[in-house]
């Protein structure tokens, strides 16, 4: 495999796992305010807050991970993306920061605070939805290059349909992901009345994850042709995906396996992202970006890639030790330790 | 002062990164003070220190937070800023920036187990141990991100043809001159300024009136540290000034208001500098500065006028350089004075005046680090990676600048603020001596 493919392989890799733990995170926040709000907090915020607390730093990382090694591996990003995204890129940051923050507040310090969890809770569904425009970007048209000046046509991305498909499916598919984690913790710690909570949930956002995938299918058959028709030569991936989803949602349905379901759940997100980075390749950013373009020095590129494995060496034994303390550790999950 | 995108950039970063090493310094430092104050616990089945350890986490915790949402603008707005000076730099960076990351992931993870486990292990040394991979954590990524800005400085480990970057060694760039001496004074000062904040808040309680052993441990504990720390600062200013005299004279020439080249050059404190380059009323140390730079009292040193003048980086950092040197000694002479007074019984180490100096060594330890980050940074100027690129070519093209510079103003005052008042909270309705009796009985 050539070393691009590599080094991006990697980095979705690595943006699967911030979709994945970034979404439990992001969910959870917004289901705790919604319990403030509906007078079920004494139910379920105890739970999210058992196992948010010890791992939300962690999620942080995984995001700037990913950042600094998509302008390591192809600082070339950096400066189309780095010079078009200044605005929404700042709001992002903004949003970010007010959830990482206020989340550290209201939990370290005034737990009370309605405004500090509000904060917490709605930045959690707006970070989604601004972080999830940067791939409707990468899909080319919202950025255009005049002369040495790289242009954002924001009110382009403002009014286009899959714009809006993209950030729609990101909210519900984070509620849908978070909600289904959350019924899994939920049945470890032998809670039943927030079990019953959060399984509704998982069920209430389970359908509008498959309309919303539909419709960003849709909207992009429209926006970029070229990119639907490589999807079709991957339509296996989403066939797989699908099947993991009805997997996942029968047996949440069924009250049955929730661990396993949340598995399924995890393959479905990860078919997709994967059938749809697959078939986005070699562009970055349609059509001034590939893989190959923006690729940095052959040495810098290679020793990356030796950082990575090193440093991979080092965090697997670290994660596999923070979630057998506090994910896997029944006693801990069930609030005796 | 035009306010065009370059200004504006520079004010942007400038208020993150003001911002943010508030947090990093604390971030740095505060968990060698937690792991130092939790093994002298353990040792000596001392609970005040237990608790002492305990409490410092909890504070820590939020601050922690604070500097890691920070943090991560720091680190985007590099691309989002300086998108020109990433396209090229971000080849030669971005392994050191890739390391920093993966400290600071192994930090968060340890951090989170460490929070979280304090009774769960049967020895406690278990639970002393956790603090190691999170004190390793931090300081290296402190080191690492220390060696991108050693690197900006000292830029080496590659070739630029037109605009084209080849030959790259990450090594050799990662390990340039300034590494070791940046590096040195990063972490000493971190250590030093925690300590001396956590003695600030054990002098502010004794003089609040709460006299219990817990906070005269508190104190001597962070004395102890402030001047080991503060001794290991002083060496590593030294290193740094004998580093810009040979790898950066004009930082140096700059700071020191020294213009013409000459053997056995004066040193400088204090004064102004007229309209004319006239320097008046400073204290003039004969042949001081020959010796700072090369241990040498007739030694030559070059002066700033030796550079072409649009090269040149701005005089006014003269007075960051002095306000960094009096807190440093400040920071040497307090804690001196409080070890002294203890030790010798005949003078109360508790004295008003003492404990108020105390409190005033916080404050103004995280004001030295700020100028001395200025005074490094602007002594830079007008290089963004000097020799190569300059600061003008480096910043974003794209509209609105100065609004994102707003925005983003708004934000950490809401932060400094909002943060300002649970830190104080936390621990206003919870004082030690009730904590200590439900949790050790004591």
């Amino acid at each position: 495999m050539e070393i691009q493919l590599v080094g991006i392989t990697v980095l979705w890799l690595f943006l699967y796992g911030y979709l994945i733990v970034a979404s439990i995170d992001f969910g959870a926040g917004f289901f705790a305010y919604y319990g403030k709000l509906t007078k079920q907090d004494h139910l379920i915020n105890h739970l999210i807050s058992r196992y948010l607390s010890p791992v939300w730093e962690v999620t942080n990382v995984f995001f700037v991970f990913f950042f600094v090694g998509l302008v390591g591996f192809f600082p070339d990003t950096a400066y189309y993306y780095g010079t078009a995204l200044l605005i929404p890129g700042s709001v992002a940051l903004v949003l970010l920061t007010i959830r990482g923050s206020f989340y550290a507040f209201s939990n370290y310090g005034s737990r009370e605070n309605k405004l500090y969890l509000f904060l917490y809770g709605a930045s959690g569904l707006l970070i989604p939805a601004s972080l999830s425009t940067v791939l409707t970007i990468s899909e080319g048209g919202f950025i255009e290059k005049r002369g040495d000046e790289i242009v954002f046509l924001a009110d382009r991305l403002l009014t286009s349909p899959y714009s809006w498909s993209v950030v729609f499916l990101a909210i519900v598919s984070v509620l849908f992901i978070s909600a289904s984690f959350l019924t899994y913790y939920a049945d470890r710690a032998d809670d039943k009345p927030a079990l019953e909570i959060v399984r509704k949930f998982a069920l209430f956002w389970s359908s509008p994850t498959i309309i919303a995938s539909l419709l960003v299918f849709i909207a992009l058959h429209e926006h970029n042709v070229a990119h639907f028709e490589k999807m079709l030569n991957y339509w296996w991936m989403f066939g797989f995906s699908l099947i993991c989803f009805l997997v996942a949602s029968g047996l949440i349905y069924f009250r049955k396996r929730y661990g396993t379901a949340f598995i399924f759940v995890m393959l479905q997100f990860f078919f997709a992202f994967f059938g749809y980075g697959v078939s986005h390749l070699p562009y970055i950013l349609d059509p001034y970006v590939t893989i190959y373009s923006a690729y940095t020095n052959e040495t810098m590129g290679i020793t990356l890639v030796v950082a990575f494995i090193a440093g991979l060496c080092l965090l697997i034994p670290s994660l596999i030790l923070l979630m057998k303390l506090f994910l896997f550790d029944a006693d801990y999950v069930k609030g005796k330790k | 002062m035009e306010l065009d995108n370059v200004m504006l950039a520079r004010l942007l970063t400038t208020t993150t990164l003001a911002f943010h090493i508030i947090f990093a310094t604390i971030g740095v430092g505060v968990p060698v003070m937690i792991s130092i104050a939790e093994y002298i616990g353990i040792k000596r089945k001392d609970p005040h220190y237990l608790l002492l350890a305990r409490r410092w986490t909890r504070g820590f915790v939020v601050t922690v937070a604070v500097g890691v949402v920070t943090g991560t603008c720091i680190g985007l707005q590099l691309s989002l800023l300086w998108p020109s000076f990433m396209k090229i730099a971000g080849q030669i960076i971005s392994l050191p920036l890739f390391l920093e990351t993966f400290a600071f992931f192994f930090e968060a993870i340890f951090l989170g187990i460490y929070l979280y486990t304090w009774d769960r292990f049967k020895k406690p040394l278990y639970h002393w141990l956790l603090s190691i991979p999170v004190i390793i954590g931090s300081s290296a990524s402190a080191f690492f991100i220390t060696t991108v800005n050693a690197f900006m400085n000292t830029p080496q480990g590659f070739q630029l043809e037109n605009g084209v970057i080849t030959a790259i060694d990450p090594i050799q760039a990662m390990f340039n001159p300034a590494t070791p001496s940046k590096v040195l004074h990063v972490l000493t000062s971190a250590y030093l300024a925690s300590a001396l904040i956590l003695g600030m808040i054990a002098a502010f309680q004794l003089l609040l009136g709460r006299t219990g052993e817990y906070y005269k441990k508190s104190l001597k504990l962070t004395m102890v540290c402030g001047f080991v720390f503060a001794f290991l600062t002083a060496v590593a200013g030294d290193i740094s000034a004998k580093f810009l005299a040979k790898h950066q004279p004009e930082k140096l020439a700059a700071g020191e208001w020294h213009f013409e080249t000459e053997k056995g050059a004066d040193l400088l404190l204090y004064g102004i500098l007229d309209e004319n380059n006239e320097v008046k009323y400073a204290i003039r140390l004969p042949n001081m500065l020959s010796f700072l730079s090369f241990s040498d009292f007739n030694a030559e040193v070059k002066g700033l006028n030796e550079f072409p003048e649009d090269e040149r980086p701005p005089v006014w950092i003269h007075y960051m350089f002095d306000i960094m040197v009096t807190i440093g000694i400040y920071t040497v002479v307090v804690p001196f004075l409080y070890l002294i007074f203890d030790k010798l019984k005949a003078f109360n180490p508790h004295s008003k005046w003492l404990l108020w100096s105390i409190v005033l060594g916080g404050p103004l330890s995280l004001i030295a680090i700020e100028v001395g980050w200025i005074f490094a940074e602007v002594g830079r100027q007008p290089w963004i990676l000097r020799g190569y690129m300059k600061v003008a070519e480096g910043a974003t093209t794209a509209d609105n600048v100065g609004l994102m510079f707003l925005l983003f103003i708004a934000l950490y005052i809401v932060l400094g603020v909002v943060c300002s008042i649970v830190l104080v909270k936390m621990f206003k309705n919870k004082p030690a001596e009730v904590e200590l009796e439900y949790r050790f009985n004591k």
